[in-house]
């Protein structure tokens, strides 16, 4: 029993599958391009000298999706689902755009001001108000999903349709560009060669874990996603539960707008993380939590948006175009499910099972 | 051959699940035309069994022999098809569709492609005229009662192959004396037209007054199989439990000596509390050291008691004090603080969290009211897991064993684990032993009467009037969702009968 449980341990652990897709897509990068792994040190004349290359991209460029899939996946722990966090992301990215604007966004102002690298806000003040904005929008969901008891998808849909619509109200409909330099570093900056976008994920992780793990939280999370009717019997706040689950996913998106305004140097309400809250559902299903709810890693989900970035940054390295890139990752998405059905689990299942116990059935 | 043909043979069936050896070397035979009880505590083994037989799990070694022919069951299909039909313990059919609907889902009559509506009726009603049993089939099941449900569930298992064998898991335990006899009344029917019938329970009354022959399992080994005439009702259970019973005889001494430790004042009180629609305004007290009993049909209001005691619900009417202070806040986590806990009626529904480990279901509530942010330390859960699995005698692995894993007299000893580890002044224990064998059984009540003596209060509902009595020392009635009367002191169960059926003849 207990020679196979190293194994059995290994392969029983949520990290063990999202490792696998990705060791599987690296695996096929280092066949197909071996300089896809290439990474060298650039000089950068405002940040300095930092490490560069395919990897590094995939985990700076992929940083707002991996925030979001940690946020979706206390939701969908829960039971429930957000689809609105691409339109959080646009509202937290028009949050900062307006208030970094010298005239607020409300009037057209010459050229001459907006490039004279200035703001009337200090720059805490617009980062606590993306977060803040962010933070509002999830506490809206949990409102209407745990008071409201509004089913999660379609409640989360109101936001995911009417988020975009507030973005551009705030933008005055505008792809407000941004010009101001110490609110790049989100998106650009570096820190002892690598992207501060990396060092936020990890800190947004720790803390979650923290979070979850080192208070009930996560145990109320999880007999909430599992039956609701039950965790409810042993004295379990569901609906708080759920509303903290909501807010810090709204949150997390707050994040996640805040690093892609910063990256790209401009809000747009209609293109801001637009189809991230589907690539961070598969993310989080990739991870191994499942959509009904019950036991969920963060970190398993955080790979599992590592394997679509990376898949994705695959794509474009094979020089596919990226309006082909959809149909590409609706490959991912169905590979994903038959692997992740329970038919081919008990079929691997088996294959393990069947070198362990030959000696059995031969009596 | 003289004797009768053999329809089902089971040969050195084994089965093993991580950590549990569910079935070692078991051989089972079943006739045609015989009712054969399997009966065995919880987690000897006969679930699995059945599941073997149905195709739910495949054995590690064995063979079955169907008819004479050796068979690989491979699926509950399959074994469906061959004729092995079940009526599983929790009725697994859609409480919103129609009677007619579940009875003939998937073999539907149609008519142009569509479904020929008024010839499912008339072939739903007809099904369950066979059976002797007269309703509207285009009611929803879920408006229905238990019994029905459990009768649907038969009729949709025969209906859907001509099935030769017929496998009954539990269907008594949520059925009153009357429904059961209707339910014999039928099984003695289908046995006469040769049908051979598996019949799984707990209530050995209900074996020696039917089955032909009984079968007994322990941990997942073959006692014996004997015809039901020659097993004295004392023996059975010796051979069941493997234990002598003088621990009942302990309960009896136990029960008069807590009733000593019973305190002048209330300690709860509850006055007109009541709920429309639930329950009628009722009175109640509750004193330290007393375990109250509550008798009454399913439906009566016993349950609906329990909730708002617990605050599950809110009462409309009423309040509730609490050493003379009145209670404003009433929900579960405030109950929890108040020194109440609730062990609910539905184990699966709104007891237990089957994905979350032994360990996590025990400190649970205790958690809920310690709050988010008091957060118990993995070793301290270990701990209070560890205290309880062993004053329970709860069999499991080890702590870290999912609760689904467990049998169902388990699941209820670490949902009364759960309980007790918020060590409450007041436990609520709503149908404690349904479902879970007789030596599990003794076990919960001598834990009601012992801690009864701790200076506890009990408040213990059960369908078992016999084991309501035994506990209690005193007994409120329930009769159509109102508090009727209450009885201290030994009472005749036949008082409390009479009460319970009012007017109407028991």
């Amino acid at each position: 029993m207990n020679q196979k449980s190293f194994l059995g341990r290994i392969r029983d652990s949520r990290l063990f599958w999202p490792l696998v897709a990705w060791v599987f897509i690296l695996l096929f990068d280092a066949v197909i391009n071996p300089s896809f792994f290439k990474i060298g040190i650039l000089q950068d004349p405002v940040y300095g000298s930092h490490l560069y290359g395919n990897i590094i991209d995939i985990f700076n460029n992929g940083a707002p999706l991996i925030l979001v899939a940690i946020g979706m996946t206390m939701v969908i722990a829960t039971g429930g689902v957000d689809l609105s966090v691409g339109a959080v992301i646009a509202i937290s990215a028009a949050m900062g755009a307006v208030l970094i604007n010298p005239a607020l966004g409300n009037a057209l102002i010459s050229n001459q001001i907006l490039t004279k690298d200035a703001t009337n806000t200090p720059l805490a003040i617009i980062i606590l108000a993306d977060l803040a904005a962010g933070t509002l929008c999830g506490l809206w969901n949990g409102f209407l999903v745990s008071r409201g008891k509004i089913q999660p998808m379609v409640a989360t849909l109101i936001l995911m349709v009417a988020g975009r619509g507030i973005a551009q109200l705030i933008t005055n409909g505008q792809i407000m560009t941004i010009y101001y330099s110490p609110y790049f570093w989100f998106g650009n900056g570096y820190i002892l060669g690598l992207p501060v976008s990396i060092y936020i994920v990890v800190l947004v992780l720790v803390l979650g874990w923290v979070l979850v793990r080192k208070t009930s939280i996560g145990l109320f999370i999880e007999s909430v996603g599992i039956n609701a009717k039950s965790a409810y019997y042993s004295g379990i706040n569901e609906k708080n539960v759920k509303l903290l689950a909501y807010a810090y996913c709204g949150f997390c998106a707050a994040i996640a707008g805040l690093i892609l305004s910063s990256y790209v140097h401009s809000a747009d309400g209609n293109n801001n993380g637009l189809y991230y809250e589907l690539d961070a559902i598969l993310a989080v299903v990739m991870g191994g939590t499942l959509m009904t709810g019950g036991r969920f890693s963060m970190l398993a989900s955080a790979i599992g948006a590592v394997v679509i970035w990376t898949f994705t940054v695959t794509i474009y390295s094979l020089g596919v175009p990226a309006n082909a890139l959809l149909a590409a990752k609706a490959v991912l998405v169905l590979v994903v499910i038959l692997l992740y059905s329970d038919y081919s689990r008990r079929l691997i299942n088996r294959l393990f099972e069947r070198r362990g116990s030959k000696h059995d059935t031969a009596s | 051959m003289a004797e009768p043909q053999n329809v089902v043979v089971m040969k050195a069936i084994s089965k093993s699940f991580p950590g549990v050896v569910a079935l070692e070397n078991v051989d089972f035979e079943l006739k045609k035309g015989e009712i054969h009880a399997l009966v065995g505590e919880n987690g000897a083994g006969k679930s699995t069994l059945i599941k073997v037989l149905t195709g739910v799990e495949r054995p590690d070694s064995g063979r079955i022999n169907f008819n004479g022919d050796e068979v690989i069951i491979r699926s509950p299909q399959f074994a469906q098809e061959i004729g092995i039909s079940t009526v599983y313990q929790e009725i697994n059919l859609c409480q919103n569709l129609t009677v007619a609907e579940n009875i003939l889902i998937g073999r539907e009559p149609m008519k142009w492609g569509m479904i020929d509506w008024k010839r499912m009726n008339e072939n739903a009603g007809q099904i369950l005229k066979g059976l002797d049993i007269d309703i509207d089939v285009t009611q929803t099941l879920g408006s229905c009662s238990v019994a029905i449900q459990q009768m649907a569930a038969i009729a949709r298992a025969l209906e859907i192959t001509s099935a030769k064998v017929l496998i009954l898991d539990e269907p008594t335990s949520s059925l009153t004396v009357h429904e059961t006899a209707q339910l014999f009344r039928v099984m003695r029917k289908l046995k006469s037209e040769g049908m051979a019938i598996i019949f799984i329970t707990h209530f050995l009354d209900q074996v020696n007054e039917i089955a032909d022959r009984i079968t007994i399992l322990r941990n997942g080994k073959l006692v014996g199989t004997y015809n039901t005439a020659a097993l004295p009702r004392l023996e059975l259970i010796t051979k069941m439990i493997g234990r002598s019973l003088t621990e009942f005889d302990e309960m009896t001494k136990l029960k008069s000596e807590s009733g000593q430790h019973i305190t002048g004042s209330a300690f709860l009180q509850a006055k007109g509390l009541g709920r429309i629609g639930s329950i009628e305004p009722f009175d109640m007290e509750l004193h330290a050291g007393e375990v109250v009993g509550m008798a009454g049909l399913l439906g009566s209001g016993r349950t609906e008691i329990a909730e708002l005691l617990f605050g599950i619900e809110k009462p409309d009417s009423g309040s509730i004090s609490i050493d003379g202070k009145t209670v404003k806040d009433i929900s579960p986590l405030g109950s929890i603080n108040r020194g109440i806990a609730l062990s609910p009626e539905d184990r699966k529904d709104e007891g237990i969290l089957g994905e979350l480990t032994v360990r996590e279901n025990i400190i649970l509530a205790m958690q809920a009211g310690l709050g988010w942010f008091k957060y118990l330390s993995l070793q301290k859960q270990y701990e209070i897991a560890n205290k309880y699995i062993a004053l329970l005698n709860i069999s499991t692995p080890s702590a870290d064993q999912p609760v689904k894993n467990l049998s169902g007299g388990n699941q209820q000893k670490v949902i009364l684990a759960r309980w007790l580890a918020t060590n409450p002044r007041l436990l609520i224990l709503d149908e404690p032993t349904r479902g879970i064998d007789v030596g599990a059984k003794a076990e919960i009540q001598k834990l009601v009467l012992s801690l009864a003596e701790e200076g506890k209060s009990c408040v213990f509902i059960s369908s078992e009037l016999e084991e309501v009595l035994r506990t209690s020392h005193r007994i409120v009635v329930l009769r159509d969702q109102k508090k009727i009367t209450e009885y201290a002191g030994d009472v005749g169960a036949r008082k409390i009968m009479q009460s319970i059926a009012g007017s109407e003849k028991a």
